[in-house]
């Protein structure tokens, strides 16, 4: 099922999403079930402040960002999209990859 | 009269006055400066101070030494900065300073208390930052009389100053251990929140060569949550451990205390600035240099150097009611000590990663790009001269401040 949701969308080399205004919650879902993940209300309240982050600034917020302005904590956010917590919510969320550090 | 006010003297901010006060019309403009520091610390010197290449001495002057004449110099901490209504208040005599236009060029600085922990009881006893003066100088006392055991260098959050002198410190201690005849008794770790070595992939392959090619392991996406200085381990968010019997720690990066108390900065008090004209994204008036900005360029002193050129133009484009025309690249230019005499250098932008080639001449070089030589380290000793002697003192270096593809090569 996953992969009917995904078919239609485009998406880069490293698989985020090229539009992220093709993004709904069923994506997500979708996206979630490719990394492994299965998405709880924490994983929404991430995911919900990234899109409201994105839709603001043009940019996928950082950890320190999602963690200052949401009550998820690191250590969470790390529970709920472990390996990369930055770049998974982005993927997730249906955002560019995190342009992050230099 | 109308005034130009320069927070921070540092790289950038003493750059831009000696060029600005060329410029400007004394008639028409006074120019100010004001820092906390007596002195001017060449920041690169740090590296080089635990292994006793450089005494810490040698990584200072001055600072009113490199002010331009006729530019007035006040020593003092920046209590608030109020672009709203252009006032800067300094913290000393609560002295008011009213601009026309302003340059914050206040730099980062280490953040230890932000990682639960670390400024605990091992702080300066087994474990050290050799991001400060007096961390340098205390990291390179207990180098002295250490005898060996497991080292870890970490990284806790990027973005850093310099995000290749961990990687320099590494190697150096590789090659200071062996000289001291001490490197069978010395495992080196390298702990860091990145992927890899580095965060370029062309770059961070060569440079993850190296570690294995030095002996020195790596531990990747490694995010530090908390030191346990009883115990000497550092855990991860993800669970790991990494014990240690030495620690050196490239502590969180932030913006001037002066940003966060003025509510002027992101989370990390850095200052929303336009990546290409360096104008601050607030307010026009306002222009920010060197570490103090967010732009996504390197925090490092070729990055202040190169964009002064573009933020000079645009300042005085902007004076004049013009079209603000010059757009900064984001180049960097960082030379890497890989130990034994040798170096590497890597030169960057925005939008290319370091590649392999000959730099400043195409073809010829003298300088490597991403190899190591010999010629590349003394490019880097020979730049704590040219920094001084020339690019403090305003004179212009005969680099581009733009990246060149020429010399490089693609796959």
């Amino acid at each position: 099922m996953a992969d009917d949701v995904l078919s239609k969308l485009k998406f880069d080399a490293d698989g985020y999403m090229e539009d992220s205004s093709a993004w709904n919650e069923k994506v997500a879902e979708a996206l979630a079930a490719k990394e492994g993940i299965k998405l709880t209300d924490r994983h929404w309240v991430v995911i919900k402040y990234c899109r409201d982050t994105f839709a603001k600034t043009g940019d996928a917020p950082s950890l320190r960002n999602i963690t200052k302005n949401t009550d998820v904590q690191t250590k969470e956010l790390y529970e709920l999209f472990p390996g990369g917590p930055g770049k998974l919510a982005a993927k997730v969320s249906g955002l560019k990859k995190p342009t992050g550090c230099i | 009269m109308k005034t130009f006010l320069i927070l921070g003297a540092g790289t950038a901010g003493t750059l831009l006055a000696s060029r600005i006060s060329k410029k400007l019309n004394k008639n028409d403009w006074k120019i100010i400066i004001v820092e906390k520091e007596q002195n001017h610390y060449y920041q690169p010197g740090f590296l080089f101070v635990p292994f006793g290449i450089y005494k810490p001495k040698d990584t200072y002057r001055p600072n009113r030494k490199y002010i331009p004449s006729g530019a007035e110099f006040i020593n003092s901490e920046v209590d608030t900065i109020d672009p709203e209504v252009n006032k800067v208040t300094l913290v000393k005599d609560k002295q008011v300073i009213k601009y026309d236009y302003l340059v914050i060029a206040t730099g980062s600085t280490i953040r230890p208390a932000e990682t639960e922990g670390l400024l605990d009881g091992g702080w300066r006893k087994n474990i050290f930052d050799f991001y400060t003066p007096d961390g340098s100088e205390a990291l390179g006392k207990f180098l002295e009389n250490w005898q060996g055991g497991r080292l870890v260098v970490n990284i806790a959050e990027m973005p850093i100053k310099c995000p290749v002198a961990p990687l320099e410190f590494i190697f150096f201690a590789d090659w200071y251990f062996t000289k001291k005849g001490i490197r069978n008794k010395v495992e080196l770790v390298y702990s860091t929140p990145l992927s890899g070595a580095f965060t370029k992939p062309k770059a961070s392959a060569m440079l993850g060569d190296l570690m294995a090619k030095k002996n020195i392991k790596v531990e990747a996406d490694f995010a530090i949550s908390d030191v346990d200085s009883g115990k000497n381990v550092i855990h991860s968010y993800d669970g790991r451990e990494i014990p240690f019997d030495l620690m050196v720690s490239t502590p969180v990066n932030m913006g001037a205390p002066v940003i966060e108390r003025s509510s002027i900065g992101d989370d990390l008090h850095f200052i929303p600035t336009d990546k290409f004209t360096l104008q601050s994204k607030n307010w026009q008036n306002v222009f920010v240099l060197g570490d103090a900005s967010n732009i996504p360029a390197s925090k490092a002193g070729a990055v202040a150097h190169f964009s002064t050129g573009t933020a000079l133009k645009n300042i005085l484009a902007h004076i004049n009611g013009e079209e603000m025309l010059e757009k900064f690249d984001g180049h960097a230019n960082c030379f890497i000590e890989t130990g034994y005499g040798k170096a590497s250098l890597i030169d960057f932008n925005y939008d290319v990663e370091p590649l392999p080639g000959k730099y400043p001449v195409p073809g010829i070089g003298p300088m490597t790009l991403l190899g190591e030589s010999v010629i590349n380290h003394w490019g880097k000793l020979g730049f704590r001269y040219l920094y001084w002697e020339i690019l403090m003192r305003g004179w212009e270096v005969p680099l581009p401040d733009k990246l060149s593809m020429a010399g490089k090569k693609l796959d």
